[in-house]
């Protein structure tokens, strides 16, 4: 067993059917608090703590990649809210990070502390 | 004991689901950030931090000396008919940014106590109100109508919150379109309780080292009050910066852009020489712009020291003797960076935080506080040591972890 293991506990969060696509849970365990959201399915665990200066990062607004459209010669002809690509933007600063991964969109050296999420008989629990 | 409950055989451990809507808890993490840095019992100053001022339009109208500008806003208590060229321009990134309710967007406070109550969890004991909207009133073309409203809101401010008991502080506006006007502000305001000094618009119009001031300067330094320019955005079509297309390249360009303007007249026109005991602070452009200002302006008067003969050193080292507000404290590749443009200025002795909150890259105190080249004195005096003998303030009465509650 690795000292991580040892000092994991899992909580039960809320039944599987709580928390929508592009919904959220946030929570509190083991004296951390923690976003929970779902994206395109699958459930993904946050700290509520942006790298930048520790803003809460999970209560901020949950948006699809605003990416611009170009033609072949480099025009811009557009832009469009990414279906693939699902950010959340901390309320403070607007750090913004890839809610399927925790990395942060402007600089990949950041990333949001992630937990492992599980769902078990229709309910979602969350490892600290 | 409770991580080791989690057995196949334990009680099964909840979550506490917190709220999420209404927007409101916000500032809960900079309570976390500052109790786990004891940053409450440290005398912190914030120098910048903002209200709202034309949300209660209503309450400054009473103020209003001029009949008519007065009637004006009486009828429409807004700022509708202020022309304010700076105030355009999408800060909130489409609503990615937000603030506790009743907080709207990011543009200021709505009150002077909601803003403290906010001071107080963030960790500060002494907060410097600067309006929001009025830092585009220097560009405006009439005079009449900047000192009306200067007369007004420096009125209602000192008569409604500064003096007493109250950790509220203020550097007044100056309508520095009309010298005469800003001498009779210093003349009749410079006294009262909770008054530190006056403030000018960095984006402007007039030049500040034109004769007509010297009587403005002369009369601050008589009274031991700091001048600050506070530097805003300025995407007017007559500007340069009517060439970009994004609120993020003319918010980087033009807050150090008008801060380099001001600096450069005070300095090269030797205003430093003329009033050597007058404290000139600069806010709101971060720091970097000061490594360029410092070495271009050094640069160019060794070539040109005829054109600037009341210097009696490097343009430097009148800068090294002024001070600036940190915020918005720059991020940079290498803390290596930001460490030489402490060194190049006197960081430690030099500078003075600012929150710049509720604005939309406010810096939390913990920004300085982290910064791993500081000495342990040099925190503290740029976290409030430097303001407090500055502005001579009272040691404040530390502000206790206990008592903030959310």
């Amino acid at each position: 067993m690795t000292q991580e293991n040892l000092t994991a506990a899992e909580y039960h969060v809320c039944p599987d059917a709580d928390i929508a696509e592009r919904g959220r849970v946030l929570v509190e365990a083991g004296g951390t608090e923690i976003g929970i959201f779902r994206i395109k399915g699958r459930l993904y665990a946050y700290e509520n703590r942006c790298v930048h200066q520790g803003g809460p990062v999970c209560r901020g607004g949950v948006l699809g990649r605003w990416e611009e459209r170009l033609d072949d010669g480099g025009r811009v002809v557009g832009g469009d809210f990414s279906e693939d690509q699902i950010d959340i933007a901390c309320p403070w600063h607007g750090w913004e990070y890839d809610l399927q991964t925790g990395v942060n969109i402007a600089d990949p050296r950041f990333r949001l502390r992630s937990f492992a999420v599980s769902v078990r008989d229709g309910h979602v629990y969350v490892t600290v | 004991m409770e991580r080791w409950s989690n057995s196949a055989d334990g009680p099964q451990l909840e979550a506490a689901i917190l709220k999420t809507e209404p927007r409101r808890g916000l500032l809960s993490n900079a309570v976390k950030e500052a109790k786990a840095r004891g940053l409450y019992d440290i005398p912190i100053v914030d120098v910048d931090c903002h209200i709202i001022e034309t949300m209660n339009m209503a309450d400054l109208v009473p103020f209003i000396r001029n009949p008519a500008i007065r009637h004006l806003y009486s009828t429409h208590p807004s700022t509708a008919n202020m022309d304010l060229a700076g105030s355009y321009g999408d800060r909130d990134v489409g609503g990615r940014i937000f603030r506790d309710a009743p907080t709207p967007g990011t543009r200021g406070a709505p009150s002077v106590t909601g803003l403290l109550d906010d001071m107080k969890l963030i960790g500060i004991d002494y907060a410097s109100i600067f309006p929001t909207p009025m830092l585009a009133l220097g560009g405006h073309p009439d005079p009449v109508v900047e000192v009306a409203i200067a007369q007004a809101y420096n009125r209602w401010l000192v008569e409604t919150y500064l003096g007493g008991d109250t950790r509220a502080r203020a550097m007044l506006y100056l309508p520095f379109n009309d010298p005469e006007a800003s001498l009779r502000e210093v003349e009749e305001l410079g006294d009262k309780p909770g008054v530190i000094g006056f403030m000018v618009t960095s984006v402007r119009k007039t030049p500040i080292y034109h004769n007509d001031y010297m009587p403005t300067y002369a009369a601050l330094q008589e009274r031991g009050l700091p001048i600050g320019f506070h530097s805003g955005p300025n995407w007017h079509s007559a500007s340069a910066s009517a060439q970009l297309n994004r609120f993020l390249t003319v918010h980087a360009l033009d807050f150090p852009l008008y801060n380099i303007l001001q600096l450069f007249n005070v300095v090269i026109n030797g205003l430093p020489e003329r009033f050597p005991r007058l404290k000139w602070i600069f806010f709101e452009a971060g720091l970097f712009w000061l490594a360029f200002a410092v070495q271009r302006l050094d640069h160019e008067f060794l070539m040109r020291p005829s054109e600037a003969p009341l210097l009696k050193r490097r343009p430097s080292e009148y800068i090294r003797e002024m001070f600036f507000a940190t915020q918005p404290l720059e991020y940079p590749d290498k803390m290596e960076y930001l460490e030489m443009v402490f060194d190049m200025i006197d960081g430690e002795s030099q500078l003075l935080y600012a929150s710049d909150y509720p604005h939309w890259d406010f810096d939390l105190p913990s920004r300085i506080y982290d910064l791993p080249f500081l000495s342990d004195d040099g925190r503290r005096q740029i976290l409030g040591g430097n303001a407090m003998k500055l502005f001579d303030l009272p040691e404040p009465k530390p502000l206790s972890a206990t008592e903030v509650d959310l």
